[in-house]
């Protein structure tokens, strides 16, 4: 499965990428939204993918069946998901702020410091 | 933007919600063993409430939540999560450790862990009610 | 507790600006009192230093970290930490005449205390780190009471070039005592100098060598660093009297003195020492003549004075460390007299240039008396000390092993200069006919007179007797210190009819000449005016403006505000570097393992297809539901690949993601296109590399495993010491719950940094943004 993922967030970086390189606040959003989805699937690839077997201990035992998923990039990521919905939202808002201010979403127009 | 007051979100919500924030302390407080967890169970609990935002607007949602404000509840998490910092260095030992403590008659584990985990929760509960019911408000003041 | 007194110097820093409000003008005299107080502590110490050689004074500050502050007192700094703290009284004491009624004297209080604090440290350091520590808190401190007057530009701008130069020297000299230490095996003075082993010998001795050279020069103001030195007078003259005369400009001195017995002798040293502080010498007093401000003068020859020191430190013979010791009290105990004259002058008659001056002798007698004795030493006539100190430092010259025709020129030229200097400083304004001045000048109140009259009786009270109050043991003492043998060249007014005793009187000779002729000489050296314009502060001026254009050009090609510039190139670099180690260090040959299920391949699918078609949508709402479609897709894949906990906590996630969506993204403008075709096609090109960097960065740490995964301590001991079985949960709550806890303060801040712009904005629409909106046409 390792190969398949690695080709499809491979495709999802590109899409970010792309969208963050865009002039328009809005798609940087987007960009933004599909980055931190991308690099979450990124640390949850690369520490190998296992099928059917959380890392779950049964109840009595004192070990998890052999061969259970790794937990810690699962414990990373369950942090990195709900940070990224803190530093979107927190995004959003400054761009709202922005644009109020500004009245323009184009990033080009924004690049003085007294504008 | 957002209407509030069709029949169904109503009803929906006015039942959804005390059935959604029982479930997410049971997510809470099983987290330790099964799936669940203060995140978890706090983005539950969040998302009663902002359903509840969506169906009676945030006046209402005031009211339901009383004297406490989602921010102070950002407040009761973090310092809840440092709480639990503490026993183990009275302990001697290393902050964060763990401590374990039971009690009896209802046999239930209780620890640092919890408390950490209880701290979680509301601050989890406490930034995404907050966000969701500051922006509501917003949109409100405007057309 | 030495340690702790000095410490305290400090404090007393930080609360004298309450006792200029007790005291008053009379807060000086008190806070002078902790600097004699420390001078007395010092002198009681000075018989069991003679007797022993040194005392190491250990005060375990962290002594479970091993870290101490330790003191190391022998004669050496037992001498110059006399010569900081009864100076350091002396300009109190002064200062609070000079700086009478100045409103700002509580700062000056401070930042000479502060000072004063950090040169007794770096005298007394042990540790070669406390050493630099407290070398640096002196450049710094020296920084602020040149631009004490900060509201003058002149006194900004030299503050800032003798920061630049002082402190471009430290990094040199830090980079210097890390390879001493590093060399000797020891970070403590008294090891090194006590240890066995030859540094000289070593091969990190000429690096080191010249880390610590470049560090000292800077310091202590050695040709071509010494212009900065001039340019700091425009301190207030307690600062030049203090600073730039008497202590912090001998910092490097002592460096050099203090590293001498373990490095100093080899070629190296003697042929760079010698001829780096002759010319120094004959410079600085070369320039001196070319100045009519009295400041300048004394300033140059200071220069002079420092570059005579660090000439006999090249020398080094026997005679050479005596010379050493005795110039260097002489020199502080007349130039910090002069100084202070030269302060007085200006105080009381409104005008630095001495050619302005005349015939002050029948209005302040007190004051031509010291200026007098003082000139005397400096231009070294019997029977004061600075006679001995030129006598003996000729003497050395005329017995140096290297270079000795080109030493010997050098200091007789400069001692005819320097006579010269003496005699403007000294006869020019007492004598001859009365100028008229900008203020009526009469005698200076007696706390400005009393510590130069101090300094004046200790040069003629030594110079007469040299082994009063055993001052001669003291300096023999030192001498062997630094020698790091045994000296025993007796101090004497008399040494009988030798070479130096003939030049000396011929250069007394020429010199009153030179200052007879001084105005037509001036006049002639004015034709040099174009070639002094290319010396080495024409330099350091260049190198700023280059480093000041350097910065502005680069600030405009690198932050030149356009966000996706700066995007463009933190990728190039991660494609580059990444790329580079990727494709170079690992061979691309990758176990493929197509182990795939039917039904994964449809979620993987749907989720790039999501992916995908956000980046196509012409409309916002296309986009949102593409990326809620990813979204879903990638909690299926959590749900399939053994996460649960992930798998709920995406769903979760991404429902409030479409919430905060629907409530702010679309308050803002639809999508627009704004970029060319051209710039589309570069983007999907950048895009498309940093995908495929990606998919070969998983397949590389995929295909290779270098350690043990930690998670395997984590999944066997989860239920025996966590007791928790959901091990996802126990990580985040228990192994590693101190990395949650700050991601529970991110969030928290990223909500109240949510809450704030909104809130604010509220508060400003009603309240203020109609006043703004009056005072000015906001346009954004």
């Amino acid at each position: 499965m390792e190969p398949l993922m690695a080709v499809a967030i491979g495709l999802l970086y590109a899409t970010a990428i792309f969208m963050m390189l865009r002039r328009s606040i809005v798609k940087l959003v987007i960009g933004l939204m599909l980055l931190s989805n991308a690099a979450n699937l990124l640390i949850f690839t690369t520490a190998g993918m296992t099928r059917g077997a959380p890392p779950l201990i049964p109840e009595g035992m004192m070990l998890p069946p052999s061969g259970v998923a790794d937990p810690l990039p699962q414990a990373v990521v369950l942090t990195a998901i709900v940070i990224a919905f803190g530093v979107l939202a927190f995004a959003v808002v400054l761009i709202r702020r922005a644009y109020e201010v500004v009245k323009a979403d184009d990033l080009d127009k924004m690049k003085d410091t007294d504008t | 933007m957002v209407k509030s007051g069709t029949i169904i979100l109503n009803t929906a919500a006015r039942f959804l919600m005390p059935l959604q924030l029982m479930f997410s302390i049971f997510l809470l407080l099983r987290g330790h063993d099964e799936p669940g967890g203060g995140f978890i169970a706090g983005l539950v609990a969040a998302g009663a409430f902002t359903l509840y935002l969506f169906a009676f607007g945030v006046s209402a949602t005031k009211e339901v939540l009383r004297m406490v404000d989602p921010r102070d509840l950002i407040g009761v998490g973090l310092l809840l999560g440092m709480i639990s910092v503490v026993p183990a260095w009275f302990m001697g030992q290393p902050f964060l450790t763990a401590q374990w403590w039971t009690i009896p008659v209802i046999d239930f584990k209780a620890s640092t862990p919890l408390i950490f985990d209880v701290g979680v929760y509301f601050a989890v509960l406490g930034s995404v009610t907050g966000m969701v019911m500051t922006l509501m408000e917003v949109d409100k003041d405007e057309p | 507790m030495i340690q702790f007194a000095v410490l305290m110097g400090f404090v007393l820093a930080a609360l004298s600006p309450m006792l200029n409000h007790w005291f008053g003008q009379r807060a000086s005299l008190v806070l002078a009192l902790f600097p004699a107080g420390l001078a007395a502590w010092l002198a009681l110490q000075a018989p069991e230093v003679i007797e022993n050689g040194s005392l190491l004074l250990e005060w375990q500050w962290v002594p479970s970290l091993g870290i101490s502050l330790t003191f190391l007192l022998d004669s050496l700094s037992l001498l110059f930490g006399l010569l900081i703290t009864v100076m350091g009284a002396c300009v109190l004491v002064y200062a609070g005449g000079y700086l009478k009624d100045h409103p700002d004297l509580a700062r000056f209080h401070i930042a000479l205390l502060a000072f004063m604090v950090s040169m007794l440290g770096l005298v007394l350091a042990d540790g070669l780190l406390t050493l630099f520590v407290f070398w640096e808190l002196t450049s710094i401190t020296s920084y602020l009471l040149i631009g004490f007057n900060h509201a003058d530009i002149n006194a900004r701008k030299s503050a800032r070039q003798g920061l630049f130069v002082t402190v471009a020297g430290g990094l040199a000299l830090m980079a210097g005592l890390v390879l001493l230490g590093i060399a000797s095996g020891s970070w403590s003075l008294a090891e090194i100098l006590d240890q066995e082993a030859d540094l000289r010998e070593h091969a990190l001795y000429t690096p080191m060598l010249i880390c610590l050279l470049l560090g000292a020069f800077t310091k202590s103001a050695q040709f071509p660093f010494h212009f900065w030195l001039p340019n700091a007078m425009a301190a207030p003259t307690p600062v030049s009297a203090y600073l730039h005369s008497a202590t912090m400009v001998k910092a490097g001195i002592y460096l050099l003195a203090r590293l001498h017995p373990e490095l100093g002798g080899t070629a190296m040293w003697v042929g760079v020492l010698s001829v780096v502080g002759a010319t120094t010498m004959l410079v600085g007093a070369f320039l001196a003549i070319h100045h009519t401000n009295i400041k300048k003068l004394l300033a140059y020859s200071t220069i002079m004075a420092l570059g005579t020191l660090t000439m006999l430190l090249g020398i080094g013979t026997e005679y050479a460390m005596t010379a050493f010791v005795t110039f260097l009290l002489a020199h502080s105990l007349y130039k910090g007299a002069l100084f202070m004259v030269a302060g007085i002058l200006d105080h009381e008659t409104g005008t630095k240039d001495v050619t302005q001056m005349g015939g002050l002798r029948s209005v302040m007698p007190l004051t031509a008396t010291i200026a007098l004795v003082a000139a005397l030493s400096l231009a070294g006539v019997p029977p004061l000390l600075g006679f001995i100190g030129k006598e003996l430092m000729l003497e050395s010259v005329l017995g140096a092993d290297s270079f000795r025709t080109l030493l010997v020129l050098f200091a007789f030229l400069a001692s005819i200069l320097t006579i010269a200097v003496a005699f403007i400083v000294a006869l020019r304004p007492f004598y001859g006919k009365r100028h008229q001045t900008p203020l009526e000048p009469h005698e200076a109140p007696p706390g400005m007179l009393l510590g130069p009259a101090l300094l004046a009786l200790g040069s003629l009270l030594l110079g007469l007797m040299p082994a009063v109050l055993g001052a001669d043991a003291l300096l023999t003492a030192t001498a062997t210190a630094i020698s790091g043998q045994t000296v025993e060249v007796a101090l004497s007014l008399w040494y009988g009819i030798n070479v130096a005793l003939i030049m000396s009187i011929v250069s007394l000779g020429l010199g009153f000449l030179l200052f007879r002729r001084w105005d037509s000489v001036r006049g002639k050296l004015s034709v040099l005016a174009p070639v002094m314009r290319h010396g080495p502060e024409a330099g350091y001026e260049s190198m700023m403006n280059g480093i000041v254009h350097f910065s502005e050009w680069q600030t405009r090609l690198l932050q030149n505000g356009y966000m996706r510039n700066y995007i463009l190139v933190m990728l190039a670099t991660l494609i580059a570097l990444i790329g580079n180690s990727i494709l170079l260090r690992h061979s691309p040959v990758f176990a493929v393992d197509l182990d795939v299920r039917f039904h994964e391949v449809v979620v993987a699918g749907t989720m790039v297809m999501g992916a995908l078609f956000a980046t196509i949508s012409r409309s916002r709402l296309g986009a949102v539901v593409s990326v809620g479609i990813m979204g879903f897709s990638i909690a299926l894949i959590f749900v399939l690949f053994s996460a649960p906990d992930l798998a709920i906590t995406q769903l979760l996630v991404e429902t409030l993601t479409v919430i905060l969506l629907v409530l702010v993204l679309f308050r803002l403008p639809r999508f627009s296109n704004l970029s060319t075709s051209l710039e589309r096609i570069r983007d999907g090109v950048v895009a498309a590399m940093v995908g495929i960097l990606i998919c070969l960065l998983i397949m590389t740490s995929w295909s290779i495993q270098q350690f043990e995964p930690i998670s395997t301590y984590m999944i066997e001991n989860s239920a025996p010491l966590a007791y928790g079985r959901n091990i996802v949960n126990v990580i985040l709550v228990d192994y590693r719950a101190l990395d949650t806890l700050g991601e529970m303060f991110v969030l928290a801040l990223a909500a109240i940094g949510v809450i704030a712009m909104l809130k604010l904005r509220n508060n400003t629409k009603t309240t203020d943004s109609s006043k703004v909106a009056a005072k000015e046409p906001y346009d954004g």
